[in-house]
Parts: C-alpha cells; sequence; structure tokens
C-alpha cells in the first residue's frame, strides 16, 4: 500500500513541473492564440541560466536566489522576442507566429551550446531538499514533496492573480474576446506583453527547478515543448486548471502505467491527448473556440487560375528545371530529387492548410505511410518498382481515411493537436512493431530498379510526379470541390445554410492530402533506399508547415516556393555548418519579419501594388487592423 | 538581396570558418559523418580527436606521400539526413571513402548507401549487432566494440556475482531493447538460475526518473542492469541514490564509464556499480601514454571516448588505404581484411570474417575520488575474446 | 390566393432551456408569395423560434411542414435542399473569395458538384452567378472580394447567395439590421419585389418596425415565448395587448435609437 502512495506521489512531482510550463503556454495562447514553439527553448534558457548562477553563489540564498533571478532574466528575454518579434506578426496569417517561434527554438539550440559547452551540465542539488522522507519503508526524496507543495501553489497564485487582480480581469477578458478588450480602450500591447512575460517566466521556473533532478543540456526545449502542448490541449486551451488537472491526469497515469505496461511512456500522452479530444473536442476544461473572426485584411488579394502567360512561364521554369542533368553532377540531382519529393509533400500539406484551413501537425503521418507502404510492399511482397510506387501511397490514403475521419470533426488547434497524436500513435508503432517495421533500425535495401536508377532517371520521375501532382491539386482548387472547401474554411455556417456537409468535404480534402503526401513519402523510400520512423515524425510534421508558411499560407503556390526555398536552404546549411540550426533559425525569424506574408505572398503584394496604384481603401479593411493596434 | 547575401555570407564566414578545405586533386579525401549538432557532448572531442589524427599523419609525410584531407559533415541526427550527406561526399566531393557515425539506425543507413553504391565505409561508433552481422555487408567494417561484446564484457563479471534477481531499465529503442536481449541471453546461459524479475523501457531522453525507480525498487531486485546514458542517466542516478534504489543492490551498466556520461555526475556518482568505459587517467601503456599527450599538448583538456574513436578511426582509415596501396574500393576491402594496427589500447585486428574491429574497451568499477566519478580496478577487456565462434558469426551474417 | 396550400406550417413549436420556456406552443403558417413578419421584445423567443425552423436548433415538440413534409429536427444543410434560402443577422459570407465565387459556391452545391475535382469553378454558372448579383445589383462588383465589401452590399450578396437555389421559402433573420436607414429601404424594397415575381415566402424577424410595417404582409407577434397576436400590419398595430408589450418596453414603432445594437 505505501508503494502505491509514494508511487502516487512521485507523479504528482512529474506533473509540478509539467503544470509550471504548461499553464504558462496556456496563458499565452489564451490571450495572444500565439501557438510558442518557443516555450521549450525558454525552459531550456532558465535552466542554464539557473546553472550558471547557482553555480556562482552558493548557499540556501543562492540557490533559490539563483531559480528565481534567473526566471526573471528570460521573463526579460521574453519581453524582448514579444517587443521586436512577435509584435510585428500578430495580424500575420494564424501560425505565422508558430514560424517566428519555431525559428528562435532552432537558434537557441545552438547557441546554447556555444554559450554553455557541449557536455551535460548537473547542478547542484536544492539546499535543504538533499535527501528523502521516509514513508513506511519507502524514500520519498524531499525535493519531490516541495514540488507537490509547489504546483497547487503556483496554481492558487495564479488564480488570485486572475480573480483578484484588474490585470487578470483584463487577461481573461482577452481570452474571452481579443477584439472586445481593444475596443474598451485597453493598452492591448502592453496586456500581451506582460501575458508573454509571465508565460515565460513559469516556463524559465518549470526549467530552473530542474537543476536539482535533471542534467541540463541542449535538447531539453524539444523533450518538453511537445508534451506540455498536449498537456494544455488535454486541460483545455487557456485554461490553468485544466492544464494543472491534465498535468496530474498524464503524470499519473505514466506513473502507474508503467508498472502494467513499462513500454507505454512512448506513447501515452498522446493516447491520452487522442481519447480525449474524442470525446471532449476542447480538452476537459476548455469551452468552444468563438468562431474566428477572420481579418479581413487577408483578402486583398482573391485567387485565380494562372493566367496563359503566366502557364508558358510556370512551363518554362519546368523545362529548365528538367534540363538540369545536362549540366549538374549526381549530387546536385540527388539533391534535386529530394527537393522535388519535398515539393510533393509541401504542396499535400498546402492544400489541407491553405485552401481547407485545417493545418494539421502530424502531416509526415501520411508522407511516413506511404513510404512504409512502399518499403512493405518491395521488401517483403518484393513487386516492382512501378507497382509499389502505385499501391505505396494507398497506405497514407488509409490512414488519412482513418485518422482523418476524427481529426475533421476538430477545427483550430484541437484538430491540429489531434493530428499530432495520431501521427505519434502511427510513429510508435513504426518504432515499437520491430519485427515487422524493424523498429528505429528501419527497413535497408529498398533501391530502385535500374530504369530509375541512375541520379538523372529518378530526378526526371521525381520531377515529373512532382509537376504533375502539384498541377492536379491546383486544378483541385480552381475546381467545384476546391470552392466548397474554401468555403467551409471560409464560414461553417454560411456553408452550412447552403446545403454543404463541411465534414465530409474536409474529409475528402483529408484524404486527398494524405494520399498525395504519400506519393512524396513513396518516392522519399526509393530516393533513400530505406524507411525509418523519423519519416513520420514530428520534425518532419514541422518542417512541412515550415514550408507552407514560408511560403505564404493564403496563396495558391506558396507550398511550391517555400519547399523549394526551405529544403535547399536547408540542405545546403547542414552541409556547410554545423550550425545549421542558429543560421536557419536566423534566416525563418528574418523572413518572418521582413516577409510576414511569406515569399510568395510577399511577391503577389507587390505585383498588386504595381498594377493598382493606391489599394483598395475601404474602411472596413482597416479598422480591425488599425483597432488592434 | 546583396544585403542579404552578404549578411548569410557574413555569418558563414563566422560560422564555417574553421571548416573550409582547400583539397589539391592529388590529396586524399575521407568523408566524415557524424551527429555534430544532435551529440556535441561525444561528437566534440570525437572531432577533436580524428583531427589530432590527421595532423600526425600529414606531420608524418601524409599516405603514401599523399596529404590526407578529411571532409566533415553533419546528419543533424537523422538518418536521411546522413544519406544526403554521404551522397555529397562520395558524388560531389569525390571522397576515397566514408567513416563516421553514432547512432546506429544512421550507421546501418550509411551501410546500406555503402553497399548500394560500392563505396568503403568504416563505421566508427554505432554500436548495433547488425551493422556487421544480420546488415553487414561487404563495404562496411566497424571499429568500436558491439552490443554483443559490450554485454558479454559485463556478463562475465556479472556472472560472479550472487544476485539472482535481476531488474533491467533501459532505454526503448533498438540500443536498448538488444543490449538487454543479449545481456539477458548470455547471462541466463552462464547462470540458468536466475530470475528476471522486472524491466523499464523509459523513452530515450524523456525518462521520467521518480516512477521508474519506484517501480524498479517495487519488484525488489538483487541486482540491476542499466543501458541508459546521458541526461536519462543523471536523472536515473538522481532519483535512485535519494530514494536508496542502489542501496545493497548490485549495478551493471552500459558505457558508464566513459567520461562522457560519468563526469557530469560528480559527487552523486554512485559507487561500485560495473561499467564497461575508458579510465584514461589509469591506462598506464606506451600507446595510450602517447595518445594522452599529444592529446593534451594539442587541446589542453583530457580525452574523453569520443577522442579516442575519432582518432582511431580516422588512424585506420589512412592504414588501409597505406596498405591498399590506392583507393579502389576492392582493393580497400581486401587490405582492411585482417589488417592489424596499434592502437591506444593496444594492436587491433579488422576481422575478415564479419568486419568487427577487436578494439576493446577497459571494465572497471565506478567510485568517487575528490568529488568526481572515475573508474577504479579497470582492466583492458580484448574485443577478439569476446566474439561468438566463426561458426555462430557466419550463421549471423548474410554472405557477401 | 387564399386557396394555395401553405408553404410552410409550424405547429405548437416549443422550446426550454432548463426549466424557462423559451418557445411555447407558436403555431403559424405562411403561404408561397406571402411576407411574413416575426416581431416581439428582446428575449421573446424569436431567435430561438427562427433557429428551429432553419434547423439549427432542435424542438422538444412541435412541428415544421415546409411543403407538407416534415423539417422538425432536420439539419440546415437538409432543409436548404428542400428549398430554403437563409440570410443571417451577422452577415455569413465566404470573405476571401470575390462576390461571385460566393454565389458560384451555391450554385455548385445546388447542382450537386460539391465532389467534382476536376470542373472549372471560376467558369462554373457564370451567367446564372451574374443574373442573381444583377437582380440584387451587385452585378457590378462581381469580382471584388467580398471581404472588401460595405456591410450594405454584403446584406444584398448575403440575398443572392439565399436566391441560388431557386428557394420557396427565404427566411432572413433581421435582415437590416447594422444598416443605414436608405439601405433598409432599398434592401426590403428589392426583397419584396423578387419575393413577389417569384412567388417566394419570406419570414423575417425585425426590430425595425418601420420596416416591419411598410414591407410585411402579415405580422405575428411572440412575447415570453408564445403567440400573443397574429394579423395585418393594420390589425397588429391595434392589438392593445401588442401596444402593452412595446408601452411596457417603451419602444413603440420607434427604432432609429436601437442601431448599433446589433452588428
Amino acid at each position: 500500500m505505501a508503494f502505491y502512495v509514494v508511487q502516487f506521489l512521485t507523479g504528482l512531482a512529474s506533473a509540478a513541473s509539467l503544470f509550471l510550463v504548461a499553464s504558462g503556454l496556456s496563458i499565452i495562447f489564451g490571450v495572444t492564440r500565439i501557438v510558442n514553439f518557443a516555450h521549450g527553448a525558454f525552459y531550456m534558457i532558465g535552466a542554464y541560466i539557473a546553472f550558471t548562477l547557482t553555480e556562482r553563489f552558493s548557499g540556501a540564498f543562492g540557490f533559490w536566489g539563483g531559480v528565481v533571478m534567473a526566471a526573471i532574466a528570460v521573463a526579460l528575454i521574453g519581453v524582448i522576442v514579444e517587443m521586436v518579434l512577435l509584435r510585428r506578426i500578430y495580424h500575420a496569417p494564424e501560425l505565422f507566429q508558430l514560424l517566428g517561434t519555431f525559428g528562435l527554438t532552432l537558434m537557441v539550440e545552438d547557441l546554447v551550446v556555444l554559450i554553455w559547452g557541449p557536455d551535460d551540465l548537473v547542478g547542484r542539488r536544492a539546499p535543504g531538499f538533499k535527501g528523502a522522507v521516509d514513508f513506511f519503508g519507502q524514500n520519498i526524496p524531499s525535493y519531490d514533496l516541495f514540488l507537490i507543495v509547489l504546483g497547487p501553489v503556483v496554481l492558487g497564485i495564479l488564480w488570485l492573480l486572475f480573480q483578484r487582480t484588474r490585470w487578470g480581469v483584463l487577461v481573461r477578458a482577452a481570452t474571452q474576446d481579443r477584439d472586445m478588450v481593444a475596443a474598451l480602450g485597453v493598452n492591448q500591447k502592453w496586456l500581451f506583453t506582460s501575458v508573454f512575460a509571465v508565460g515565460v517566466f513559469l516556463a524559465a521556473l518549470g526549467g530552473a527547478l530542474q537543476i536539482p533532478r535533471d542534467a541540463v543540456h541542449h535538447a531539453m526545449d524539444l523533450r518538453i515543448i511537445v508534451e506540455v502542448f498536449v498537456v494544455v490541449v488535454i486541460g483545455g486551451l487557456g485554461s490553468i486548471v485544466g492544464a494543472f488537472v491534465a498535468a496530474v491526469l498524464v503524470s499519473e497515469l505514466n506513473a502507474f502505467g508503467i508498472l502494467i505496461f513499462p513500454k507505454i511512456s512512448i506513447i501515452l500522452v498522446f493516447l491520452v491527448m487522442a481519447v480525449v479530444l474524442i470525446v471532449r473536442p476542447w480538452g476537459l476544461f476548455g469551452k468552444p473556440e468563438a468562431a474566428a473572426r477572420k481579418t479581413p485584411g487577408l483578402t486583398v488579394n482573391p485567387w485565380r487560375p494562372l493566367t496563359s502567360n503566366e502557364r508558358l512561364a510556370a512551363l518554362a521554369a519546368l523545362v529548365v528545371a528538367a534540363m538540369l542533368p545536362l549540366f549538374a553532377g549526381n549530387y546536385a540531382l540527388t539533391v534535386g530529387s529530394e527537393i522535388a519529393i519535398f515539393v510533393i509533400f509541401a504542396v499535400s500539406l498546402h492544400f489541407l492548410m491553405s485552401v481547407g484551413g485545417l493545418a494539421s501537425f502530424g502531416h509526415a503521418a501520411y508522407f511516413g505511410l506511404g513510404a512504409y507502404g512502399v518499403a512493405f510492399l518491395a521488401k517483403m511482397a518484393g513487386l516492382p518498382m512501378i507497382v509499389c510506387l502505385l499501391l505505396g501511397p494507398l497506405l497514407g490514403c488509409m490512414g488519412a481515411a482513418v485518422f482523418g475521419f476524427f481529426a475533421v470533426q476538430l477545427s483550430g488547434v484541437y484538430f491540429a493537436m489531434l493530428t499530432l497524436a495520431f501521427a505519434q500513435i502511427v510513429w510508435s508503432i513504426a518504432f515499437q512493431w520491430v519485427s515487422v517495421t524493424g523498429g528505429d533500425n528501419g527497413i535497408l535495401g529498398i533501391w530502385p530498379e535500374k530504369w530509375a536508377a541512375s541520379p538523372s532517371h529518378f530526378y526526371w520521375l521525381a520531377l515529373g510526379v512532382a509537376a504533375l501532382v502539384t498541377i492536379a491539386l491546383r486544378v483541385a482548387v480552381f475546381s467545384p470541390f476546391g470552392y466548397a472547401l474554401r468555403a467551409t474554411r471560409d464560414s461553417a455556417l454560411r456553408s452550412e445554410a447552403v446545403g454543404i456537409n463541411a465534414k465530409r468535404i474536409q474529409w475528402t480534402a483529408f484524404v486527398i492530402a494524405g494520399t498525395t503526401a504519400g506519393i512524396g513519402g513513396a518516392l522519399f523510400a526509393y530516393l533513400k533506399g530505406s524507411v525509418f520512423p523519423d519519416n513520420l515524425g514530428i520534425s518532419l510534421s514541422v518542417d512541412a508547415l515550415v514550408m507552407v508558411l514560408l511560403g505564404g499560407v493564403e496563396t495558391v503556390s506558396g507550398g511550391v516556393i517555400g519547399a523549394i526555398v526551405y529544403k535547399a536552404l536547408n540542405i545546403w546549411l547542414v552541409s556547410q555548418t554545423d550550425l545549421s540550426k542558429l543560421v536557419l533559425g536566423g534566416f525563418i525569424v528574418l523572413i518572418v519579419v521582413v516577409l510576414p506574408k511569406g515569399i510568395v505572398g510577399m511577391l503577389e503584394m507587390l505585383a498588386q501594388r504595381r498594377r493598382k496604384a493606391s489599394p483598395p481603401g475601404s474602411s472596413l479593411l482597416a479598422k480591425p487592423i488599425e483597432s488592434a493596434e | 538581396m546583396r544585403a542579404r547575401n552578404y549578411f548569410v555570407g557574413a555569418a558563414f564566414a563566422l560560422l564555417a570558418g574553421g571548416m573550409a578545405h582547400s583539397a589539391l586533386a592529388q590529396d586524399i579525401k575521407i568523408g566524415e559523418i557524424n551527429s555534430y549538432s544532435l551529440l556535441p557532448s561525444f561528437t566534440e572531442p570525437y572531432r577533436k580527436g580524428w583531427q589530432l589524427a590527421v595532423e600526425e599523419i600529414n606531420a608524418a609525410g601524409g599516405i603514401n606521400g599523399k596529404k590526407l584531407v578529411v571532409i566533415s559533415k553533419d546528419d543533424g541526427g537523422k538518418p536521411a539526413d546522413a544519406q544526403t550527406a554521404a551522397n555529397e561526399l562520395v558524388s560531389s566531393e569525390g571522397v576515397a571513402m566514408l567513416t563516421g557515425t553514432f547512432l546506429s539506425n544512421i550507421g546501418l543507413a550509411v551501410s546500406d548507401f555503402a553497399n548500394q553504391k560500392k563505396v568503403f565505409f568504416l563505421a566508427a561508433e554505432p554500436l548495433t549487432d547488425a551493422v556487421t552481422w544480420s546488415k553487414g555487408n561487404k563495404y562496411t567494417f566497424r571499429l568500436r566494440p558491439s552490443n554483443y561484446m559490450q554485454a558479454a564484457m559485463l556478463v562475465e563479471a556479472a556472472a560472479k556475482l550472487p544476485a539472482k534477481r535481476w531488474a533491467t531499465i533501459a532505454p526503448n529503442y533498438e540500443y536498448g531493447q538488444s543490449a538487454v536481449g543479449v545481456f539477458k541471453k548470455l547471462m541466463s546461459e552462464k547462470r540458468p538460475d536466475i530470475q528476471w524479475v522486472d524491466e523499464q523501457w523509459p523513452p530515450q531522453g524523456k525518462i521520467d526518473a521518480g516512477p521508474v525507480v519506484q517501480a524498479v525498487a517495487a519488484a525488489n531486485p538483487e541486482a540491476i542492469l542499466n543501458v541508459t546514458f546521458g541526461p536519462d542517466l543523471v536523472k536515473l542516478v538522481r532519483e535512485g541514490n535519494t530514494r536508496g534504489l542502489f542501496k545493497g543492490r548490485e549495478v551493471v551498466s552500459f558505457l558508464t564509464g566513459e567520461p562522457e556520461y560519468l563526469d557530469p555526475l560528480k559527487d552523486e556518482t554512485p559507487e561500485g556499480w560495473i561499467v564497461t568505459g575508458y579510465p584514461w587517467y589509469s591506462i598506464k601503456t606506451p600507446e595510450h601514454d602517447a595518445f594522452l599527450k599529444a592529446y593534451q599538448a594539442k587541446y589542453n583538456d583530457y580525452p574523453r571516448l569520443g577522442s579516442i574513436v575519432g582518432y582511431q578511426t580516422i588512424k585506420a582509415a589512412a592504414a588501409i588505404i597505406a596498405k591498399a596501396g590506392s583507393t579502389d574500393t576492392d582493393k580497400m576491402i581486401a587490405a582492411a581484411e585482417g589488417l592489424s594496427m596499434p592502437s591506444p589500447f593496444g594492436e587491433i585486428t579488422f576481422r575478415k570474417i564479419d568486419h568487427q574491429s577487436t578494439l576493446g574497451a577497459y571494465l572497471g568499477k565506478t567510485a568517487q575520488k575528490d568529488g568526481k566519478g572515475v573508474m577504479v580496478d579497470s582492466a583492458y577487456k580484448k574485443g577478439s575474446d569476446y566474439l561468438p565462434s566463426d561458426a555462430e558469426v557466419e550463421k549471423l551474417r548474410p554472405r557477401d | 390566393m387564399s386557396v394555395a396550400p401553405p408553404l410552410l406550417a409550424v405547429e405548437g413549436l416549443t422550446k426550454s432551456y432548463g426549466g424557462i420556456h423559451a418557445v411555447r406552443g407558436v403555431s403559424f403558417s405562411l403561404r408561397a408569395g406571402e411576407i411574413l413578419a416575426l416581431i416581439g421584445p428582446n428575449g421573446a423567443g424569436k431567435s430561438t423560434c427562427f433557429d428551429m425552423l432553419n434547423g439549427q436548433n432542435r424542438p422538444d415538440s412541435g412541428q415544421v411542414r415546409l411543403l407538407g413534409e416534415e423539417t422538425t429536427g432536420k439539419k440546415p444543410r437538409e432543409i436548404w435542399r428542400l428549398g430554403v434560402g437563409r440570410t443571417f443577422q451577422i452577415t455569413a459570407t465566404f470573405a476571401t473569395m470575390t462576390v461571385r465565387e460566393n454565389v458560384q459556391v451555391a450554385l455548385i452545391s445546388h447542382e450537386k458538384q460539391l465532389f467534382n475535382l476536376w470542373g472549372s469553378a471560376p467558369n462554373f454558372d457564370r451567367g446564372e452567378a451574374g443574373r442573381l448579383l444583377e437582380l440584387v445589383g451587385m452585378g457590378g462588383y462581381a469580382d471584388r472580394p467580398c471581404g472588401e465589401l460595405a456591410y450594405g452590399d454584403l446584406k444584398r450578396l448575403e440575398l443572392a447567395v439565399a436566391l441560388a437555389n431557386e428557394p420557396r421559402l427565404l427566411l432572413m433573420d433581421e435582415p437590416t439590421a447594422g444598416m443605414a436607414p436608405r439601405e433598409r429601404v432599398d434592401l426590403m424594397r428589392l426583397t419584396a419585389r423578387i419575393a413577389r415575381e417569384k412567388s417566394i415566402g419570406v419570414l423575417f424577424t425585425e426590430h425595425d418596425m418601420d420596416v416591419v410595417f411598410e414591407h410585411a404582409d402579415r405580422i405575428i407577434v411572440l412575447n415570453r415565448g408564445t403567440l400573443i397576436a397574429e394579423g395585418s400590419p393594420a390589425e397588429v398595430r391595434g392589438n392593445p395587448q401588442v401596444q402593452a408589450v412595446y408601452l411596457g418596453e417603451g419602444l413603440v414603432y420607434d427604432s432609429r435609437h436601437r442601431e448599433g445594437t446589433s452588428a
């Protein structure tokens, strides 16, 4: 019995640290609607700075002072980030902030190694909490007890802050209805900045408090960020109590789950999230998201099919690309093939995200399923390459049909997180089912047949498929189905009122996007000659999001350009420097600040400015933007 | 546009300054791939190791009179990126051979690439047995002692312990699974009387150490096998110490004696664990002394195991090319098979039968000295003593 | 005209929320070509009643029949397929699409081409879309992005969209809310003309009594969830019960100071 009590308390201690970080993320999202990918990075910087301070200043005062000072210092960094970077992009398309904070995260991962060195750092134990307390023969670390108390205390302080102060009232009001607060004449700028600072403070405090239990190292951020997102979503976005309950739920399920299924940790949080979201689409304590008021600024550039001149230009570009083998070497051709494959991947997500308004955070699942489909067919059934290429993507199609059905019942960030959960579940199956998938060692030896083996032939194959897929999806965008899909994105109310079954349209789009991603994955398996769980992993899903956002989510061809720019740059940087993340992250942040509509979006805007001397200055167009400033 | 070019260019000049390589046509180029950005705590000393080797080789006149140039690429911990890098090195840079890699899946990906493109590949670090056995191929050789070899070394010591009830803690991926698998198999052969009472599989890099420690303690084992390393190990040790998990229990642990993993533990280093590792401070052989002196002189730092691996990888590559007298792949394979050469750990041989080198490891016990973790009572275990019989190996390895 | 069967027949419609009767036993009917106004003070149950007609809300009991077919509890999109067009109190349009595309979406849906992946949507029923836009006086705006439109134009666009499926019945929730007085009159005149020309029945709720009394053929009045009066504008105007209700609120026939409460 004592054992179960202690296991429960241990779970509570894990929950406390998770809650600290999650509450910060939840507050930030609730008010600013920023999907703060950099939250884990702030957590990590908090730990690093706290390490430095606690090593320098000894004693109880040095330790606790160091922890708090570190959190404050990081909060100040957060303020700078908010003012310099995020303020510029609050009115960029949804999720563009994700791109900016993703860029920051990349930079921070390299910066901490540059500043603090490559070694894992192990800090001091907390003065006064070094030992353990005996509980009927079981030892409970006293620091765990400290954390168990700290969690509810922080919850209480936050509650008081939100219920009893004017600032808290404003924050709650802003969580409910941002525009209303702006209309009340509140200085929204400083409200956002202060909220961001508080959120970052909590993240950094969470990181700093890990010093006595964990090692400080440069991958801490990735370890926590996804888990924290999951906790926030399970709890319900913007709900602090929800975050607390979810943290306890997840930690306790893990603490007791490993007693029965020792391998469950790897997937547990995602299983819980998938179940919760299917049963309660807005998390445990969340409320239905108020229908996002579309920023009218979005609409400046209506989509239209290419003019015949533009078609010729696109054709010319394709012809030029097809002539690459005449003057480029094998390496360039292989890189070209890889870029072509990522164009397929990016346009498939772009179709779902831009046309359907459904931002999937787990799109790599269908890419990877396509790749595994090929691997199974080629290695187990021994089918010829062309058959594998045709049938392999069907695995992506089936995955998308099953998961898409559940995912499209949700919208917004909840949709995104459910797709992430499904992707992680698929990933962990690929990772764990060693007898079939080879686990993390993957499936090897899937090389192209003779007719496609030479780099130039494979390049033509990849380029041809990429061109076909891009054209097909463009046709779909301007097909009646494409219009219907855009209609469901723009207004659920109106599309229902003109007889459109939005869920079925979105589900179809999901399956189309998943199948297309699967085509990319199938080619990728042959390009690399192997398949690994990485091919369905989070980082690949994030890559796809970044490509679409970089190209411009409001445009028709953003996916193509985004994929080419991002992938080419990525490959080049990785080849040129070990600090590729720092440079790439810096580049992304720069793009976010300079081109807040993405590359293609900016080009289109410039083109339009040239066409029209003066923009159509309808008062309605400009008003909400100004009022929110 | 020009401004941005300038910016990016300047950034490169700053960041990649140390990496500039100007290879001449008559130089011998070796391509090297590792997870520099993902695993800097291992790869930084590793890089220093191979850079020292390059310097020594060229100072001694190069390889058969030609200058050796190593072109190094980061794989970011992703098999797909490692293949892109391999492709660049082979197609674009025209390297004579590929070397490096840390993670098992990347080792396998590059090995498969080498097999497909008929390129010589000397795997430095990846431990999975598959590299030389189940997925072994003609073109791939490996330097480090494999999972099997390390397990066999540990089993030799573990079997002598009186403990009968064993629990295991290992990261939930192929490395952890196969380490536990081999250890259990070899252990059960030697000690049919032992029982496996619990196993814990925390996700790699994400251990929730408190519950794991509790769960293991609840099974009340007499001895524990640990396969976690890095930050996971730190968390496990801290929780285990505080909760008294290791009190009165024997612990046998993979790799924990390597400075990369032992040093961070400082005054929390547990005492008396049986570990494999690299006690650079207590190795007193002329070969190692020479290496240690050269390393410390060049870097003003002590070597980690990564330094040895990096150093020996390039030394081995150079020896293979020198013996082959050419960079022709088949000649290099012929030269490498059965090649014996010196190393800081003594003479090693690349076996003809499975392309595994006989580089060994040090086995010892952990202890604390002046608030730092060290290995004591350590002894070098030759790799050749911990490999299965040739008949068994032949069964494990597909025919070339 | 009086012999024509009712287009819409509502019987005993009831809905309560947590013990409070929002709508209680409401019955009325509507003939083709007739313009019927549903009025009542705030909280009278107009919106609840309206939402039960268009499928957004399910009644606890009672029946809604459209052309003799039971539609109670059907989804909005199913009711639309039966020939019911609707406009919203706060306009709902496809903001990133052009004015013409907004109408084309409705036409695509009407012709059951929603899953057509191959055709050219920009050319889909272009002529019909143009005619509908001309009908509501938006012909010159066809290529404008919908998000750029002034509010009154959005209302007219909604009307064009609502007409795309050749409806028999139009449901208009506060069609003139948020519009300037001049625009209100224009919009309602336009609606009335179209309704009579095409013999479409129109049911609308409205706060602006000028609009109601000028355009409605018949008026029904709700108060506290029950129907308290029904009849021609003149009859309703003279009804003492209605007067009491509205006098109680101090809002007799004067809507001007209510402006801006919606939108």
